[in-house]
């Protein structure tokens, strides 16, 4: 049913899904979180009248805008893509998939547009207090998509809450409830929006650390910092709380993305959590390297956490490859892993046993029907290795993936150690003068982003070959474009958005540089 | 409480949203219709500044309602989405790199060290209001006039046309369709600059650019509405579910849904009205009635594409390939989980007019560029 596979197209689709992905998440977070932070400062004038708020709130609101218009231009074309580029993935997932992009348009991005109108051009026109349930409406808003658009992702990492329907060839919803609560989109979306307070937190520090480096801004500054630093500091360590809930999510669910966050090839009866590694370069799994070069763990610490027990058995990639190893499922029932081959050859017994009953079906032939569709049920479980030929194939990109994990989680507990210096310094009178403190919060920025990228590298790379987790690899999601087509838009989307993004760095720092005092535009 | 609804009937019902949404998007890309205007109707930096900030005080609702009608569409006929996304792959494209260029070019316009210059984002402007209102203009005529693509027994589409999609702007009839929508976009940013600025120069100059702009307008719809009625449409039984052609399609769904034939007269009316009172009178509340029309008439059309047993998205490669809302359409489950979530639309409608009213209640002028608010 899959005439051609063309792994150029798959390759670049993919390519250009990533690139506008991350172009996407480039601003993102920051619309996020800036967005309570303006709400908080404006929530302080509407309670003590102070117009040094109000300056505050319309600063930030400035930067705010500037960043959001180039949200909205870098997301309009990621929902699209799904059809565009992934046109056989949005069919087979669309019953679910399209559900939570349908509710969010309706729900949060009329809400986050009306609103920010208010917000920008209702200063002298609404009442004081209309004005700021406008604010705090707009964060409200754009969390709320940000949770619509977690669960469809987090539905990809595990899907529940559905049964393939053989006549139609498709995923359809059993229940919404069970798609919507699901642990692992709950845990995403949660952890995705704290980083996201994190980043914004981290931002208004570095801006407002650069006013006192100039000694411009005094007030406005350092009153920006102490609102940032403590909404950063409740969200880091609300972070560390829900990206362990994350790991423990991906241990039960996708343990291929666990071995390959811990670079674990070899896996181990009480596992320990590696520090810091090094995994050996050019390593395959079936060789007999060592899995890392070097490194520093903590002893039995990732069994514990995936499994709450600090002697339970992680699987690493190469056990994933051979199988043999037990394991207990949701239910609780202990099975013997299969091998990736095995599951290969299960998955393509599915696909057959699907097109068996087709046929059978259109030949009306209720005996056949009733086999190959027994037989399908049996094995559908695996439907999606069928779609594969290599058993290697289902090992994602091991190096990226660890890297991005530690760098994600070494930088969590990083912020939270600046925040705290920041907030004693601050209460303390000192801050202004420790110059080369007020130079690192600068150069944290970056760093919020590189952490918040990782983190999306570890969640959608560490996931590789699956679109949807065992049911469609990417091989099979694709749209039957010539590859030439992919590959020219990915160059247009390439340059245009990298314009955009200098036009946007720019004027941004033009407006920083401006300050306050212009009264914001 | 919908619990009882038959599956069709949620098809239908989603259907009927669908078309409302085209419908609203048509109407509200009169954005777009006045982004194409900058120039011809502002002489001054003040007058385009006047111009712009009128606009750009809704361009989000028009964007946003674009997004919401991609969605709503992939969450109801998912099918729809993954062929016709998946393969007119260029016109779709085109479509969204003239929305990207269009979101950062209010905010960006006007602000100092904006790298690609003000002028760039005018011109990004303009080629979103050509091209996006003719592009889109000429996707929604293959409702009517088909596309060469193919859907497997996994339900999996492939377009068998070699430009994948470009070839959408070969056909007369799309074109015509597409111009259309692109004059009626311009007509409307003039009734609508009418309404809102409140400046002599402007409004005189919209007067006269109106009544160009509604002759091409016209003339491009009635070559589009005329040849509709006389052309094979595509039908489908209804038991069989085969699908064949019905000479006289489109016709015979007005006649044989009467009240559809009305609101689309009287859609067709009240546009014209909109625009012969503002050419007459110095009245400047034709944006209403324009608006309003413009609204039924394209929510009709949208009604006999896929009403009354018509394929919406018919296949002239492979007749049965053919899309209708039976086939196309997400489960029963889905289809009834979002109708109660739509329950939320009228609340929603209701929020963005009493937020509008709070601050649009005084015509844009220039005194209001000197204020202390968000200027583009
Ligand atoms: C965690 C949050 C999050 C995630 C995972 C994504 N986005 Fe996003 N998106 C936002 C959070 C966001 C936002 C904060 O709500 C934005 C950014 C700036 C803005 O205007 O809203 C936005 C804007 C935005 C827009 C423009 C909306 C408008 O009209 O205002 C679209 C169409 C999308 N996004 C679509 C997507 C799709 C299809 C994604 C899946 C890959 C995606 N986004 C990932
Ligand atoms: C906005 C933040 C996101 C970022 C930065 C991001 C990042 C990425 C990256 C890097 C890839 C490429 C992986 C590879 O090919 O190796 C990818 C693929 C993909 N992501 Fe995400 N992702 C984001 C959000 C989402 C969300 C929320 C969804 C779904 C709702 C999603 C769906 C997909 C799909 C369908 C692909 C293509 C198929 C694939 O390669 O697996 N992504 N994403
Ligand atoms: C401090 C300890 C942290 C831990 C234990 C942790 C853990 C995790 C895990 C396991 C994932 C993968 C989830 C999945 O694949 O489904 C993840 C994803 C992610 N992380 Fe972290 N993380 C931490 C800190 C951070 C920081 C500091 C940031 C950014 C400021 C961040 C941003 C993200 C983002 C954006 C994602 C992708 C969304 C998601 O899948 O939830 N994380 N994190």
């Amino acid at each position: 049913m899959i005439e051609h596979l063309d792994s150029a197209l798959v390759d670049w689709s993919r390519a250009q899904f990533a690139l506008t992905a991350m172009y996407h998440w480039l601003f993102v977070p920051l619309t996020l979180g800036i967005t309570f932070i303006i709400a908080f400062m404006e929530t302080l004038y509407f309670k003590t009248g102070d117009p040094e708020w109000k300056k505050a709130s319309k600063f930030w609101m400035t930067l705010f805008g500037i960043n959001f218009a180039i949200g909205v231009a870098t997301g309009i074309i990621l929902e699209f893509e799904f059809g565009t580029n992934w046109s056989n993935y949005s069919w087979f997932v669309g019953d679910i998939f399209g559900a939570p992009l349908a509710i969010e348009g309706i729900m949060a991005f009329f809400m986050e547009s009306t609103f920010i109108a208010i917000m920008f051009f209702g200063w002298n026109k609404v009442s004081k207090k209309f004005h700021l349930i406008s604010t705090w409406l707009v964060a409200i808003g754009s969390n709320l998509y940000a949770l619509w658009i977690l669960v469809a992702n987090g539905w990809m990492q595990d899907p529940i809450g559905m049964h393939f329907n053989p006549d139609t060839a498709r995923n359809e919803m059993l229940n919404f409830w069970d798609v919507l609560f699901s642990p692992i989109a709950i845990n995403k979306f949660l952890h995705t929006i704290t980083s996201s307070y994190v980043l914004a937190s981290l931002f208004v520090i570095g801006v407002s650390a650069w006013f006192l480096l100039k000694g411009r801004e005094q007030l406005l500054a350092k009153r920006s910092i102490i609102i940032a630093a403590i909404f950063g500091l409740l969200s880091s360590l609300f972070l560390v709380y829900t990206g362990d809930g994350s790991a423990y999510q991906v241990t039960q669910k996708q343990p291929m993305k666990l071995a390959a966050m811990e670079g674990l090839y070899q896996g181990t009866k009480g596992a320990g959590l590696i520090m810091i590694g090094m995994p050996t370069p050019g390593k395959e799994y079936d060789d007999n390297k060592d899995d890392y070069v070097f490194k520093f763990e903590i002893p039995k610490l990732l069994s514990f956490l995936g499994y709450g027990d600090t002697e339970a058995f992680v699987p690493g990639v190469k056990d994933l490859m051979e199988g043999g190893f037990e394991y207990t499922d949701e239910n609780g029932e202990k099975h013997i892993a299969l091998s990736a081959q095995e599951k290969i050859e299960k998955g393509k017994l599915a696909i057959s046993a699907l097109a068996a009953y087709k046929d059978a079906k259109e030949l009306k032939d209720e005996e056949q029907q009733t086999i190959s569709l027994k037989i399908f049920k049996e094995n559908f479980q695996y439907f999606g290795y069928g779609f594969l030929n290599d058993p290697k194939s289902i090992i994602p990109n091991v190096p990226l993936t660890f890297y991005s994990f530690h760098m994600m989680v070494g930088l969590g507990f990083y912020f939270i150690l600046l925040f705290v210096v920041l907030l004693i310094l601050l209460f303390q009178g000192k801050l202004i003068e420790k110059k080369w403190l007020l130079r690192l919060a600068i150069f944290t920025i970056p760093l919020a982003y590189i952490a918040s990228m990782s983190g999306w590298i570890v969640a959608e790379v560490g996931r590789q070959p699956w679109v949807i987790q065992d049911l469609l690899p990417t091989v099979a999601a694709v749209s039957q474009i010539d590859a030439s087509a992919v590959q020219i838009t990915f160059w247009l989307f390439l340059a245009i958005f990298t314009a955009l993004l200098i036009a946007e760095l720019k004027i941004m720092i033009k407006q920083i540089k401006i300050g306050p005092k212009e009264g914001g535009h | 409480m919908f619990e009882s609804l038959s599956h069709l009937a949620l098809q239908q019902y989603w259907w009927i949203i669908i078309s409302l949404l085209g419908a609203i998007l048509v109407f509200l890309l009169f954005v777009q219709g006045g982004q194409t205007l900058i120039y011809t109707l502002g002489k001054t930096d003040m007058e385009r500044r006047l111009i712009v900030n009128s606009l750009g005080r809704k361009w989000e609702f028009t964007f946003t309602t674009l997004v919401t009608f991609g969605g709503a569409f992939f969450a109801s006929f998912p099918l729809f989405y993954s062929t016709s996304f998946g393969g007119a792959y260029w016109v779709w494209m085109l479509i969204l790199f003239a929305f990207i260029i269009q979101a950062i070019s209010y905010e960006y316009r006007s602000k100092p060290d904006n790298f690609l210059g003000t002028k760039t984002y005018e011109v990004f402007l303009f080629i979103n209001g050509a091209l996006g209102t003719i592009l889109l203009g000429t996707a929604v005529a293959t409702f009517f006039t088909g596309s060469e693509f193919s859907v497997n027994e996994m339900n999996f589409s492939r377009w068998e046309g070699a430009a994948r999609g470009l070839e959408l702007a070969l056909n007369i009839h799309n074109v015509s369709l597409g111009l259309a929508v692109f004059f009626l976009a311009r007509v409307l940013a003039i009734l609508y600059f009418m309404n809102n600025i409140e400046d002599e120069s402007i409004f005189n100059r919209s007067r006269k650019q109106l009544i160009l702009n509604a002759i091409l307008f016209v003339i491009f719809f009635l070559l589009f509405a005329i040849w509709l009625m006389f052309i094979d449409g595509f039908a489908y039984d209804s038991t069989t579910k085969i699908v064949s052609y019905e000479s006289h399609k489109y016709l015979h769904n007005f006649l044989q849904m009467p009240l559809v034939l009305i609101i689309f007269l009287l859609g067709v009316v009240l546009v014209l009205f909109g625009i012969g009172k503002s050419i007459m009178k110095t009245s400047t509340n034709g944006i209403w009635f324009s608006g309003a029309g413009t609204i039924l008439t394209v929510f009709a059309l949208f009604l006999i594409a896929g009403f009354n047993d018509t394929a919406f998205y018919p296949s002239t490669f492979d007749l049965q390939s053919s899309l209708t809302i039976e086939n196309a359409s997400s489960s029963k489950y889905t289809l009834k989980a979002m109708t109660y979530v739509s329950l939320m639309v009228p609340f929603v409608i209701a929020y963005i007019w009493y937020a509008w009213k709070s601050i649009n209640n005084k015509k844009i002028n220039t005194e209001e560029m000197g204020e202390d608010i968000h200027i583009y």
